[in-house]
């Protein structure tokens, strides 16, 4: 009676701890849980979906644990008792067989799933698919609209059900580009380039950050990914490319200079090739910078 | 040349948190130095302790180093806790960035270095020989030798709280972060230098275990008759051979970048930082084997001895085990999937990864079906195994879940993966070297430790556990990430940091319950004696001796029939049970003062080189050379116990039964 005594009031206990965690859930971004866009959403089906399969078997597992604490302790003398008993090929091979089932559902939807949503695959769609340059500097994020000619800081504005194509550098450590609720991480390294493709399927502003620790500011190298109406974008880029604040090499050599906590900022120009200028800069020697090839940062560096 | 390096008075603490730590550990170590001197023990400090080669003295030892390297990774960590749950918005808490990037960073090593390992290390060394029937290990003054290197390790990791600075880099210390252009100071170096001295250490523990457990068990005890624990510690033994040397050269190679401007790992001129990440995993994945398997191993042993049952499936246990020691080798990728790998190789190193999970479970359901049809009482290391089942199999769950690399893109560096390690480590190192501890406690003090606190302690550690991480995987799945000071305060994630921190706190009162069980056991040992050498009934050969053993462990060597050696000697047939009507001389090891003069010198040669002052750099050198050739021209390294002292040592024994 006292021992159900206190499983009770433990029982309770976690059900109320769960339910104080819920509340405070309640009216906050859930990031991951509550997606914007069809890559964070599939990432939200694969992740609950995976779940579940395991509870399938973790739950019953840790119950029968207590069960069979419960049934076969030394009190409880009425229950059989078989000290000798160790060995049976038919259970332990039902037990290898558990796992081996679910592992292989679960290899299936790992094998499936690495290849959909590879963040390096360009996401179908009617609207066709634009490509923002992105730098990670200490402790600030660069965009850089080649097309449009213009940059941002700390900011990433673009269309909504539009598949965006980030391009991803850094001029600083390494540094992970992360907007949870768009969809997943990649690293930003120096030399190196790498790719995520997301898309909003919501006008919103969302939370992005580093998620690599790479320094001093890192808790403030935080930037709004906002996605738009199209109509809203033109007009944002028309007025950001009339602006007369530009980018020039020497406000980049300022940028590149660790600072924490910048504000957001808008660049009109943007000198061509700045970001294959800045991978390519770790890629020889500095006095060689000037008779350099550009051409050859055009390729993807993954699988050269 | 300048006599003191780079070493200069600013280098000394100014912060008042810093400077505070460092007048408390002056506190200590005076108070420690003077006690040891008032009571005139440094004879026996030195004879009894710092001198021996003997495993269960060195056990003990390792077991000391971990409490206290605890404590302070303990700190660390209430002192994170603290701060996130107060730096929302414009408050930054406490802890500035520059202080508490050195905390998490130190937490980090200190938990796995200085705290995981020589817990582990300090389990092995105690139980290991006595459980193959050996009156010690392959190589006593290596064994000597490790230890001491683990302590100057952990001792210049301190030293840079006090003089310097620790690294701010993370706990892997990744570059280019943690080349010369972005963290100029010493905290990396001091980083690079404690981790190395330590793993030497490591390494040599490991090859001397392994040997161990290769070339001296008892004779009878084939492979398949070895107890499991015995298995696991040979297969975390051989993932140390493979793997640390794998460290050792990773960070030697950042060592040449920083000191001689190299370019191994910079992020120019042809380096390549993405080397090192996929280098230091492929440490640090079987790293994490090597410490869980040890726990697999304690597991194994307790729950048949509290079940009163042999332990199921024995066979499909070591193939288990071989098995999770085979995979952790080719999954280190999964560490960083972010990097940007072709779908394939994220794929393969994913699925890699899930089949760990099915010898793991396997071994579950072994355990599980030991305690079915079985007599279980719930003495502290029983309890210690239901938390680990409880915990664990969650942990292992979201592990499997980081595995697949679409998953982990958006798990990955949040802290859903920081609960998701320290559910395992805490639900299955920490849980399991408690039940070990729990368990052979009476073997190795010859008392048993109190019931009640041990279970107050428990209870503590389980809740808190629960109440400090489930919202720490809730704000990861929220957005948040690693290693942040200070947040934004609309992000929501305040209520559930300062939930967090609660939870520390209960845990913390956990670890006082446990104080408070080694004080009162140690007050009432007289009651809780244990006298016959086998408190709870045990089935393996370290339950045959006294408690505590004698220096020499076994006064025959025992000879072992089947897979439960002292089952059989004491409910067996009558054949084997041992019969002797008389005592043999033993031979056994030297003690020798050199393990712990090497090590010396390793600490002046890794302050020194920190420093960059040279000199001493080459005294300590040469002071490490000299030592080793001085000990390889020692011919007399063993002496004789002629059998009188043995017999005169056993009969003391006999007439306390």
């Amino acid at each position: 009676m006292k021992f159900a005594l206190k499983a009770l009031a433990l029982l309770i206990f976690a059900v109320g701890f769960c339910g104080i965690l819920y509340y405070f859930t309640l009216g906050h971004s859930l990031g991951i849980l509550q997606p914007n866009g069809v890559i964070a959403l599939q990432e939200r089906s694969l992740i609950i979906i995976s779940v579940v399969l395991m509870l399938l078997v973790v739950v019953p597992v840790v119950g029968l644990s207590y069960v069979i604490a419960w049934r076969y302790r030394a009190e409880n003398t009425s229950a059989k008792y078989s000290p000798e008993w160790s060995h049976s090929v038919l259970l332990e091979t039902v037990w290898w067989m558990i796992p081996i089932f679910i592992i292989c559902l679960l290899a299936a939807i790992t094998w499936v799933s690495s290849k959909e949503l590879d963040p390096y695959r360009q996401i179908i769609d009617e609207n066709p698919t634009m490509t923002i340059e992105v730098v990670a500097l200490n402790w600030k994020w660069l965009f850089i609209y080649p097309k449009e000619g213009i940059a941002t800081l700390n900011f990433v504005e673009f269309p909504k059900d539009t598949p965006v194509r980030f391009v991803i550098t850094a001029d600083a450590p390494m540094n992970s580009f992360w907007i949870p609720r768009l969809g997943g991480q990649i690293y930003a390294m120096p030399g190196m380039q790498t790719q995520l493709n997301l898309s909003a399927d919501t006008i919103g502003d969302y939370r992005g950050s580093s998620a690599n620790f790479s320094g001093n500011g890192f808790s403030d190298m935080t930037f709004v990914a906002r996605a738009v109406s199209s109509e809203d974008y033109a007009t944002w880029v028309t007025a950001v490319q009339n602006s007369d604040n530009s980018l020039t090499s020497s406000t980049y050599e300022a940028l590149v200079k660790p600072s924490e906590s910048e504000k957001i900022h808008f660049y009109s120009q943007v000198p061509s090739g700045l970001y294959d200028t800045i991978i390519m800069k770790y890629m020889m020697p500095s006095t060689q910078m000037n008779g350099m090839d550009m051409n050859m940062t055009s390729a993807d560096m993954r699988g050269i | 040349m300048n006599l003191f390096g780079n070493l200069t008075l600013s280098a000394f603490p100014h912060d008042p948190i810093i400077f505070g730590a460092t007048i408390l550990m002056s506190i200590v170590v005076i108070a420690v130095l003077s006690i040891l001197t008032v009571k005139h023990r440094w004879t026996w400090l030195w004879k009894n302790w710092i001198t021996t080669v003997d495993h269960k003295r060195i056990g003990i030892m390792y077991l000391i180093l971990a409490f206290v390297m605890m404590v302070r990774g303990f700190i660390d960590a209430a002192m994170m806790r603290g701060q996130l749950a107060v730096s929302a918005g414009s408050a930054h808490g406490f802890l500035p960035p520059d202080h508490y990037d050195q905390v998490f960073t130190a937490h980090g090593v200190i938990m796995i270095f200085f705290v995981a390992m020589p817990l582990m290390f300090g389990l092995i060394n105690l139980a290991t020989p006595l459980l193959i029937g050996s009156r010690d290990v392959a190589f006593p003054f290596v064994n000597s030798l490790s230890l001491w290197l683990a302590v100057s390790g952990a001792l210049l990791l301190n030293l840079s709280l006090s003089i310097g600075e620790f690294a701010r880099t993370g706990w892997l210390a990744y570059p280019p972060l943690s080349e010369l252009v972005y963290s100029p100071g010493v905290g990396v170096d001091y980083y690079i230098w404690c981790i190395q001295i330590a793993g030497v250490g490591s390494l040599l523990s490991g090859i001397n275990f392994l040997v161990t457990i290769l070339r001296m068990r008892a004779p009878g005890m084939t492979l398949m008759r070895m107890p499991v624990f015995v298995w696991t510690t040979l297969s975390a033994m051989s993932l140390v051979v493979i793997v640390f040397p794998i460290l050792t050269v990773t960070l030697a190679l950042l060592f040449l970048d920083r000191f001689y401007g190299m370019h191994f790992f910079s992020a120019d001129f042809g380096g390549n930082p993405m080397m090192y990440i996929n280098l230091i995993w492929s440490w640090g994945h079987p790293e994490v084997y090597i410490l869980i398997l040890p726990a697999f191993g304690i597991f194994s042993e307790v729950v048949p001895v509290f079940s009163r049952k042999q332990l199921f499936g024995y066979t499909t246990m070591i193939w288990a085990t071989v098995a999770i020691t085979f995979f952790s080798f080719i999954v280190w990728v999964h560490h960083f999937f972010t990097m940007g790998a072709d779908a394939n190789v994220n794929a393969f190193f994913g699925i890699a990864t899930m089949i760990i999970a099915i010898p793991t479970g396997v071994k579950i359901f072994n355990w599980l079906f030991t305690m079915y049809r079985g007599r279980i009482t719930f003495t502290t290391p029983m309890l210690w195994t239901m938390g680990f089942i409880s915990t664990f199999t969650f942990g292992g769950m979201t592990g499997v879940l980081m595995a697949i690399p679409a998953a982990d893109f958006q798990l990955h560096n949040s802290l859903f993966l920081i609960a998701h390690f320290h559910n395992t480590i805490i639900g299955g190192v920490i849980f399991g070297y408690f039940a070990g501890l729990a368990y052979w406690f009476p073997k190795f003090f010859g008392f048993k430790l109190n019931e009640k606190y041990g279970t107050y302690a428990f209870w503590c550690w389980v809740i808190g556990f629960f109440v400090a991480f489930l919202p720490i995987y809730i704000v990861g799945l929220m957005g948040m990430t690693r290693r942040l000071s200070h947040y934004d305060i609309t992000t929501g994630w305040q209520p559930f940091l300062i939930i967090a921190a609660i939870g520390v706190c209960i845990i913390a009162l956990g670890g006082v319950f446990q104080g408070i069980q080694l004080y009162v056991s140690f007050r009432d040992r007289k009651h809780n004696k244990d006298l016959t050498g086998d408190p709870w009934d045990g089935r393996t050969l370290e339950w045959s001796t006294s408690s505590p053993p004698p220096f020499y462990n076994f006064a025959h060597i025992p000879t072992v029939h089947g897979r439960h050696a002292f089952w059989d000697m004491k409910y067996g047939e009558a054949h084997m049970r041992p019969q002797h009507s008389s005592y043999e001389d033993i031979v056994m090891p030297k003690n020798t003062p050199l393990g712990f003069i090497i090590a010396a010198f390793a600490l002046v040669f890794g302050f020194a080189i920190v420093w960059h002052i040279t000199w001493l750099c080459a005294v300590a050198l040469i002071g490490i050379i000299a030592s080793v050739m001085v000990r390889s021209f020692d011919q007399e390294t063993e002496y004789v116990v002629s059998a009188e002292t043995v017999a005169l040592i056993e009969s003391r024994r006999h007439k306390t039964i």
